[in-house]
Order: structure tokens, then sequence, then C-alpha cells
């Protein structure tokens, strides 16, 4: 029992930094705009985070570069797929290849430095009032640290967001029909640069937990393909936030089930292990695309660049 | 002048690139009045009202609602003005429900307020007898349903100036009387309601004042009262016309196609053609009437080996075609084409020219491995002439052509396989009506030849003046099938809401 | 508004060359601002990254050897990307090719290279091919997302060559250094004046993937199924077959570099064999507008942008990384750059609404 708890918890501080990601990357898609560069947004926010970490031992200023970085990345990303109307695909794939050249740039010097005492005491676990002492329920979700709370909670406000406010309703509609949304007298271009652009700040601060707290050092490639993930991830969660908490620590699983399994007497080869959250994601696309449904059909403006004047 | 004009939009232009969509347009529209616009395809109807609902932003010239001029520069500003506009294509978000679709873009407190606004939405439903469903989803609803919910949504927008076009193009006879009743309803509230249209009948039943549009300039506007369809019609199209549609005398050979027991699924596994039996013969136009998606197009589909078929049979020259594929289907000379609403989605590739469009129902019976592109280089000259297709060239991206001369080249191609079974689906769709002559006139020179048609249209007229029979399609079975020369457009209207008739003349022989 | 955006009608093939050309050199003259960040002389660095792509006949083969794999992989993106496939896989189909090739190189180094090359490539090639019709094979049945399938195809490559390298075919001579023992003499592509073989597969390539493209009928199908399935679909192509064969072929080509590079590059396999050469050829395919011979072009110019990259990497110190991110911003001006090809900015002289607000 105490195995299973200690996994569990463990399983959600490693779906974190993905839970953040997958998150943006819902946003962002809601406002018809799909990113494919969360993998480069996140090592953008998990570098500039982790820098300025390192020079002011802040964490509130390391976040807020994070999430600057991150929202920085979408920019670009923005400008060209909003205004500009380029490809989405190969826009959010060039955004992968800057930002993975732009962490391994910045972060040239970092390698091997470890996040200051300051904010690894900040993000230390500590149990929540009342909630921590439930049985198995408060070890597992309610003994860790503040930024596994903020994701908690990111997930609850977009929830509300998307679905109870007028705002949210609004932005469902100008990812699924732009051309009904600008009748409804929506201003299309401010939504979709608004919900890209916190869609990447989001991404940064995925990145920046990796940097942060769950290593908490910095290492070249520090997100391995969660950004990746996470795109996946949006798919099974079929765009809606609470559904992105249970995937993001299902994969956050899946990520330490090889470390566990090493201290057990199964003999299965590292690098298998190491396979299956990329195993799985594909599994769960592959599913996930046999039960077709409208209820779960993407945004249907996804990727579709919007420009009222076309004829 | 006293008596001030509700809109009026002076001398208006706008140009797209180097085509010049409206020149110097004049228009003006009163108080409790039905304003019919009417004009040919490309006659600049659409650009027009789309610059009053500020979709588009004018050239130059002005617009004045109650003597003030306006500038819009987004649907905002229009909205705000109190013109709504109901698009050809619904503006509706299909995954949301109608309360949400009549709440969005509102601004009015953070969190949605659903109870509230139920009662202030119920009430405009009261005052014009505007029956929608507010917690149905988009995608669950019909045509009607929708353009009811499109209505109610501009309404309680506090719209006091309409504009509907084409409203009734997609709808069936008994809905266009409904939504006429609605018109008349906006009419007595003192709404402005302009109506687009180029179905000249429904424009003398409904409207008050006409105003015909030509290539992009004002024609006249005329009181409904002093005018009549033929002089209307000579000012649409700048000259005399015959409205009349030939009708071939019926070959009357022997049954090209057999249909029996047809039954097929959709991929929810609900049954979309529920046992269907006809016969068509050579040198036979048999027409498809029924809402859309009544299974229409699975039916298309299934005779072309392109959906998959439950039970049943479908026999062509007496040999069976189900479980064989498209190509050997259409190697057999059965030719398909449908033109699904956008007009470019199936049959044609609009980033490709027309030498490559031809190519792509000659290539398969190429040999070898490489394709020879010369056999269609000369047809596509042959087709442009023979057709009179206006394009920049053989090689220029078919996408760029407008609609009529795209499905000239869509229909041109499929002739031009010789089939002995042609099935053609909505060839008229939005064409002008010298267009439309036009591809009747094809039809009916293949109708000539023997071969047997399968013809699917929206325009009751033209079906029923076009076609030797008509088979009504409501929810995947035939409600019936009638002689044209003795139908009526109340009768198949009521057919294709599914009420059955006894006597299917001629249906099928066993 | 004073100005507003309207589509072109047409535009002359050198205008819009000129176009891609003036977003090149934006894209330089911004990283410009980045070495300068570096208190570095940007012209400097720039001429000497010149001088390490084509500064001696070495650094010229260097390019060339670069040239190689940046193409055949391009090549077979294109085929992919034309009908809209998104594959990013390259870097594991190279993986895999490589994995193929070097399993018939050290199980059978004595065969002579007569028959043990030919059977490398022919196994690589399916090697990438079949890695590739995995994802095709889920697209085409179910509409499975193919670009993340493709994407964790490459890190499922990478684990197996991972594997393979630490584990079962670990060099027991090697003194505990994790590497697969090199090919025997037998299983390495032979040079031609100077510069491996594969130059010649290149140029091969460029012309049989133009023709197939242009003129064949598969790649008369895979274009029209980019357009539209529908379309494609009442033409009576078999589109499952169609994108299964068509990513048979894009994988090979991937798979038959991966042989290439394991080959003639590192005679042996290893977990850098792709190096990142999958996901620069995305960028090269695009900028080359999915043209055979534009591709050609493109792809010298990222091999000598990666040339000249590691070559100031020891001349300035500046890290590596800093070639990915002039790729990143190239790729951003050219992508920009299209709209301009697209639609042209014109005075709008009669009409100003008084709002004044944005119209686009």
């Amino acid at each position: 029992m105490e195995l299973v708890t200690s996994f569990l918890a463990a399983a959600i501080v490693a779906g974190t930094p993905l839970l953040f990601a997958t998150l943006g990357e819902i946003i962002t898609e809601r406002a018809g705009n799909l990113n494919l560069g969360v993998e480069g947004m996140m090592l953008m926010g998990a570098v500039i985070g982790f820098q300025m970490g390192l020079v002011t031992g802040s964490p509130i200023m390391a976040l807020l570069a994070a999430m600057l970085a991150g929202a920085l990345g979408a920019s670009i990303f923005a400008v060209l797929t909003i205004s500009l109307r380029a490809n989405q695909v190969v826009s959010g794939l060039a955004l992968t290849i800057f930002g993975t050249g732009f962490s391994g740039f910045v972060g040239k010097e970092l390698v091997g430095q470890v996040a200051p005492d300051s904010i690894k005491m900040f993000f230390k676990p500590f149990s929540l009032p009342g909630l921590g002492n439930i049985p198995f329920l408060g070890k597992v979700f309610f003994n860790q640290d503040l930024f596994v709370y903020l994701g908690y909670l990111t997930a609850v406000i977009l929830g509300i967001y998307l679905y109870k406010t007028r705002k949210g309703l609004n932005l469902r509609a100008v990812g699924e029909n732009p051309g009904a949304a600008d009748a409804a007298s929506i201003n299309i271009n401010l939504y979709k640069y608004v919900h890209v652009l916190l869609g990447g700040a989001l991404c940064g601060l995925g990145g920046a937990y990796l940097s942060l707290v769950y290593v908490p050092a910095w290492q070249e490639n520090i997100t391995a393909g969660r950004g990746w993930i996470a795109v996946a991830l949006v798919i099974f969660a079929t765009w809606n936030p609470y559904k992105a908490l249970f995937g993001s620590y299902l994969f956050g699983g899946l990520d330490i089930i090889g470390f566990r399994i090493q201290g057990t007497d199964i003999q299965v080869s590292q690098y298998f292990i190491d396979m299956l959250p990329y195993l799985v994601t594909i599994i769960v696309l592959v599913m996930v695309s046999l039960r077709k449904s409208k209820r779960n059909a993407p945004p249907r403006g996804l990727g579709v660049p919007y420009f009222r004047e076309e004829r | 002048m006293n008596n001030v004009k509700y809109i009026s939009m002076v001398n208006i232009t706008k140009t797209f690139g180097k085509v010049i969509a409206n020149k110097n347009i004049n228009l003006s529209v009163n108080k409790g009045e039905i304003h019919a616009l009417l004009g040919e395809n490309g006659a600049g109807k659409s650009t027009l009202m789309n610059m009053l609902s500020g979709i588009y932003i004018p050239d130059s010239g002005s617009i004045f609602i109650e003597g003030e001029e306006v500038k819009f520069s987004s649907p905002k500003d229009s909205i705000q003005a109190g013109i709504g506009m109901i698009h050809q294509h619904f503006k509706l978000v299909e995954v949301l429900t109608a309360q949400e679709n009549i709440i969005l873009g509102q601004k009015t407190g953070f969190f949605l307020n659903k109870k509230a606004i139920r009662e202030k939405i119920e009430e405009v439903q009261r005052k014009f007898q505007l029956e929608v469903d507010l917690d149905k989803k988009v995608y669950e609803m019909s045509v009607g349903e929708k353009q009811n919910l499109e209505i109610l949504k501009v309404l309680f927008r506090g719209a006091k100036i309409l504009i509907l076009d084409e409203p009734t193009a997609v709808l069936t006879p008994q809905e266009t009387a409904k939504l006429f009743i609605i018109m008349r309803k906006m009419k007595e509230e003192g709404c402005a309601v302009i109506f687009i249209s180029h179905k000249m009948n429904e424009v003398m039943e409904i409207s008050d004042k006409i105003t015909v549009l030509r290539k992009g300039e004002t024609v006249k506007t005329v009181d409904k009262e002093k005018t009549n369809p033929q002089e209307l019609t000579e000012l649409m199209v700048g000259y005399p016309v015959d409205l009349s549609i030939k009708r071939l005398e019926k070959q009357g050979r022997k049954a090209v196609l057999r249909v029996r027991n047809l039954r097929v699924e959709n991929e929810e596994g609900i049954e979309v053609l529920k046992g269907l039996n006809f016969d068509l013969r050579a040198g036979e136009i048999l027409s498809i009437a029924g809402i859309a998606g009544s299974g229409q197009k699975e039916l298309c589909e299934a005779i072309a080996g392109l959906y998959p078929v439950k039970s049943g049979e479908i026999l062509f020259k007496g040999e069976n075609l189900v479980g064989k594929n498209p190509k050997e289907i259409i190697a057999k000379g059965v030719s398909m084409s449908f033109i699904p609403e956008d007009r470019l989605g199936m049959g044609l590739v609009a980033a490709m020219d027309i030498v490559d469009n031809i190519l792509l129902k000659q290539y398969q019976k190429q040999k070898g491995f490489l394709v020879n592109r010369k056999p269609a280089t000369s047809k596509a000259k042959e087709i442009i002439k023979k057709l009179d297709i206006q394009t920049p060239g053989i090689y220029h991206p078919i996408r760029d052509l407008s609609g009529g001369n795209i499905q000239k080249v869509l229909l041109g191609r499929e002739l031009d396989t010789n089939p002995e079974l042609l099935i053609t689906a909505y060839p008229v769709r939005g064409l002008d009506i010298n267009t439309c002559h036009k591809i009747y006139d094809l039809l009916n020179e293949e109708k000539a030849k023997g071969v047997a048609i399968l013809y699917i249209a929206e325009d009751l007229d033209s079906l029923i003046g076009l076609s030797d029979r008509i088979m009504v399609l409501s929810n995947g079975e035939i409600t019936g099938i009638v002689e044209a020369r003795k139908a009526t457009k109340e009768q198949i209207g009521l057919m294709m809401l599914g009420e059955k008739i006894n006597e299917t003349e001629g249906a099928y022989v066993v | 508004m004073l100005y507003k955006f309207v589509k072109r009608s047409e535009i002359t093939q050198r205008k819009s060359i000129e176009i891609r050309t003036v977003a090149i050199l934006l894209a330089l003259l911004v990283s410009a601002l980045f070495i300068l960040i570096l208190d570095l002389n940007p012209l400097e660095v720039y001429l000497a990254m010149i001088k390490g792509a084509f500064g001696s006949s070495y650094r010229i083969k260097q390019t060339i050897i670069n040239t190689i794999p940046l193409v055949i992989t391009s090549l077979g993106i294109a085929i992919a990307f034309k009908m809209k496939f998104w594959n990013i896989g390259a870097e594991g189909q190279i993986m895999m090719g490589a994995f193929a090739a070097s399993f018939f190189a050290l199980r059978f180094p004595e065969l002579p290279p007569f028959l043990l090359l030919p059977l490398m490539m022919v196994a690589g090639i399916i090697g990438g091919g079949l890695w590739a019709v995995i994802p095709a094979f889920f697209k085409a049945q179910w509409e499975t997302n193919e670009t993340i399938v493709t994407l964790m195809m490459n890190y499922i490559a990478l684990k197996w060559v991972t594997y393979l390298q630490y584990g079962p075919w670990r060099d027991q001579k090697a003194l505990g250094f994790p590497k697969i023992p090199n090919f025997s003499e037998n299983a390495i592509l032979p040079n031609v004046f100077g510069v491996h073989i594969g130059w010649i597969f290149a140029l091969v390539l460029i012309v049989l993937t133009y023709i197939f493209m242009n003129h064949s009928k598969l790649g008369f199908e895979i274009a029209v199924l980019g357009e539209s399935d529908n379309t494609a679909r009442y033409a009576g192509i078999n589109i499952k077959k169609t994108i299964v064969i068509a990513l048979l072929i894009s994988g090979g080509l991937s798979g038959l570099t991966g042989v290439i590079q394991a080959s003639a590059v590192s005679n042996t396999l290893n977990v850098e064999i792709s190096g990142g050469i999958g996901y620069t050829a995305i960028i090269t395919t695009w900028l080359g507008s999915l043209s055979a011979p534009l591709i050609l072009l493109v792809s010298i110019l990222f091999a000598a942008l990666i040339q000249g990259g590691s070559f100031i990497q020891t001349a300035f110190g500046i890290p590596e990384a800093a070639a990915l991110i002039l790729e990143g911003m190239i790729l951003f001006f050219v992508l920009g750059s299209e709209f301009f090809v697209k639609y042209k900015l014109v005075k709008n002289v009669v009409y100003q609404p008084v709002a004044g607000k944005e119209e686009v």
C-alpha cells in the first residue's frame, strides 16, 4: 500500500509538466490554432525560468520569466499563423526547432548547474490543511508541492472558463466556426492571439517545472519529447481541461514506471521501459481515432487560417 | 421628400483584385417593406449585402441609416445599427446549442447566465412566432430549424433590418411557406426585410419592391404591382429569354439500372437507405427530390461503389455492382458527379488546372507507369470551346474560375467519358439562369443519345420541367415515384416531408 | 486604413523567388542581432561560416557529404507532404533503415560487396519504409493523427538503437566503450571522385522523384489525394492503398539515407546516425516547395549552414545550437513571406472609415 501511494504521488509530480503543456495546447487549439511548437516553448520556458531562478533566486520571478519566454515563442507562431496565415503544422515545427536551438544556446553555460536552494525550498511538498489527512487520497493528491497545486487550480479554472463563462463560449465558437463567431461580432484575431499566447505561457510553465522542481538542474533537451506527448494528450483529453488532469497523471506514471521497476525482480531492459510513454501515446491515439463521435471531435476550425475578405 | 428612407446605399463600389463586384450601386428600403434583390449569380447581390452587414468594406460610396451616414468596419458596427443578416451558409456553431448560439458574442456579465436570458429569448420567439428548441444542438437540427434559429438570433440582437440571402434555396415548399409567414410578421412589426433570390415566383409572392442587379450594377427598382416575371427576367439577364425547360420524349427502352432492396448504413450503424427499389431506363431522366440529407448522397455513392452496401442489389445492365470497387464501376460506363455546397470538394481539384482535372478521369485507362497529358490537353481546349468556359487558360488553377465555369468543367469532363449511366447531383447549384439552361440542354443531349440519367437537384421547378419521373426520398425511404408531367410542387413537397402516396406509377418492373 | 491586402491574381516565378530571397536575407539580419548580443561581429561570423563550408576542397567535400542525406530525406518527405501527410518521422525512419542495413553488414561481413551492398540497401529501404507504413496504416484505416505517431516512432527507434548499442550489439572488444562494431570493408559504400557514391544516388533520385511526382500515375494520385480526399474517392483512387504506398516510398528514401550514413559516413550503427537530419530535412523540403530541383538548392544551403555552424563553433566558441536558431529563423521568415507571395499591399485611396479599426 505504501508503495502504491508513493508511486501515485510521484506519478502526479511527473505528470505536472505534461499537465501545464497539455492545458496550454488545449486553449491554443480551442482558438483554432494547432501549435506543434509545444516542445520548443517548453524548452524556452525551462531555460529562461532556470536562468532567472539562478540569477534572482526568486521562484516568482523564475515562473514569470518562464511564462514570458513561452509566450514569446508562441507570439512568433501567432504572428505567422494568425496575421500571415502561414501553414500551422510547419510553423509549429519551426518553433520547435527554434526553441530547441534557443535552449541549447542559452543553456550552454548552465549544463550541470543546480536550481538554487531558495527555489527548492519554495517548492517543497507540504500537506494541505484538512485535505492532506484524508486517508490514501490525501497522501496521493494533497502532500505535494505548490506547483502541483497550481496545476490542479489551472485545470479547474480553465474548465470553468471554457464551459461556464461568456468568453469561454466565444472562444469555443472561434475555434469551431470563426465565420460564425465573426458574424456574432467577436474579435477573432484578438481571441486567437490572446489564447495562443496564454497557451505558450502555460507551456513555458511546464518547462520550468522540469528545470526548477522536477530535475532540478539544467540538462540539454530537458523535455525529452514531453511537448509532443502533450500534443497527443490534448486529443486524448478531447480538448477538455478536466480530462487533461487524468491523462497527464497517467502519462506521468508511465514516465516513472521504469525507475520503479528497477528496484523489483522484474527483468525488463531499461530501454524498453523508456519506450513505454511513446508507445502508449500511439496506442492511445489509435484508440481515440477508433471511437469517433461529434462530441469528441476536434474544433472544426482547427488548422484553418481565417481571413474575412477571402473569396 | 419628408419620408426619409430607412436604409439607403449610394454609389457603392467594391472590387476584389481585378474583379469589379459592385459598381455604383444604389439601393433604398423603407420601414415595413419587403424588398427583393434580384440578380443572376455574380450580379453582386451578396457582395452588396456583405457590405451592409459590415463583412466587406466598400471601396467607395456611402451607406445611410435613417438619413444618417454610417461607416461599418466590422459586423459589430452593423449589428449595432440594427442590421441582421441571414447568410446562405448559416453562421452557426454546430456543436453548441441553439441558446448558446444566440448569446454568442453578447456582452452581458462574465458568467453564462442561462436562465435570465432564456426568458428574453422566449419573448422574442412569441412575438415573431418562431419555433426553436433552445436546448437542441445545431448539428441535430434540420435546415428549416437552423434557419429559424438564425432569424431568432438576429432578432434577439435587436435587428430592425433583416437581410435574407437566398433563404429558400434549401427549403421545401412547406418550409418556404412558413418562412414567408415569419417574414410578413416582421414586416408588420415595422422591420425592413431585404430578400435575395433568383426565384421569380417567390419574389413575386412576397416582396413589395424589387431591385434588379446585373453584372455588378443596378438595373432598376420596380414596384411588384407594376411588373411581371417576364420583365424581371429580361432586366436580370439583359435580353429576352425563354424560361421554359425543354423536355425530350422519353426513349422508353429497357432498364439500365435496377435497384432492389438497397439498404445502407452510415458509420454509426444507422440505416440511411431503407430498402430502395427503382428502375432507370435508357434515355430517361429520373430525378430525385428530397430534403437535404434524405439519402441522396448515400444513394449516389452506393451506386458508384463509394459507400458500403449492407444488403440489396444494384444491377447495371443486369450485372450486380455491389462489391465492385469505384475504378471497376467507372470502367463499366457509370459516371457520377456530385456538386457539394462548396462546389469544389468532390470531383475536382481546386488547386489543379483544367488539364489535370480532365486527366483525373483519363489516366486510369492509360497504359504504363507514367501519365500522358496530351489527350487531356486537347480535350481541355475542346471542352472550353464547346461549353464556352471563361478561363485565363488551360493551365490556370480552376479555383480562380467562377462557380458556373467550374461546374461546366466538371460536367464536360463527365460527359466526355461517354457514360451509359450518368448520375449528376446538384449540377446547377447556384448557377444563373443562362448557365442552368445550358446544363439542361447538355443533359437532354445525353438523354437523346440514350444515356440513363439520375438527376438530383433542389429546385423543384426545374426538376418537374426537366425529368420524366420524379422519385421522392424522405429519411432514406422512397415515398413515391411520380410522372413529372402530372406532378405538382405541393404534392412533391408533402412527399418530401414523408407522406407516402399509393400509386407508384411505373416504379419498377419485377 | 490607408492600405489593405488583396489576393494576387497571379505572380511571376521571379517575383516569388525575389520575395523568398528577401525573407532569407531578413532572417540573416535578425540573426545578426543575436550575434551582436554575443559581442561578435556578425559579418565576420557569416564570412567564417561561408569559409567553413566552402573554404577548402576538404570543406567542400564535407558540405557535399552533409548535402546528400538532406536531399534524399527531403525527397522522401516531399512525397508525403504532397499528400498532406505530415510525416515528421524521417529521423526514426533513417534510424530503422540504418538498423536493417547494419543487421546484414554485421551478420554477413564476408559477403562480397556487390552482393552485400545491394542487400543492405534493399534492407534499409524496406526497414525505413515499413517504419513509415505503420503510421500510414493507422492514418488510412482510422485517420489517426500521423504527425504525432510519426514523431513518437522517432523516439521508439532511438530507444531501440540505444538498446542495441548498449545491449546485444555492443562491441565486446571496445573496452567498455558502448559502441557497435565497425562494418567490414565489404559493407562500406565506395568513393567516386573523392566523395562517397551517395552523391550519385542523390542526383539520380532527384530526377526520378521529379518524374515520379509530375508524370507518374501514382504521383498524380498522391497530388490529388493531398488536395481533396473526396475528389480522390470520386475519381476511383484507392485512398488507403495510395497512402500506404506513398509512405513506403517516403520512408524508404529515409531508410536509404540511413544506409548511406551508416555505411559511408560512420561505418557503423550508432544513436547519432541521423543526427537531426530528419528534422532539418522537414525545413529543406518546405523551403524547396516540395519540388525536387529546389530541394537540391536548399539542401546545399542548409548543409553549408550546418558545416559553417560547426566551424564557427570552434572558431568563435559559439554553441552549435546557434545553427538551429538560424535554421528556425530562416524558416520563420520564409513561412511569413508566403503571405506576401499570396497577397499584396495596395493603397486604399478612396474610402477611409472613421472608426480607424484594423481590418485584418
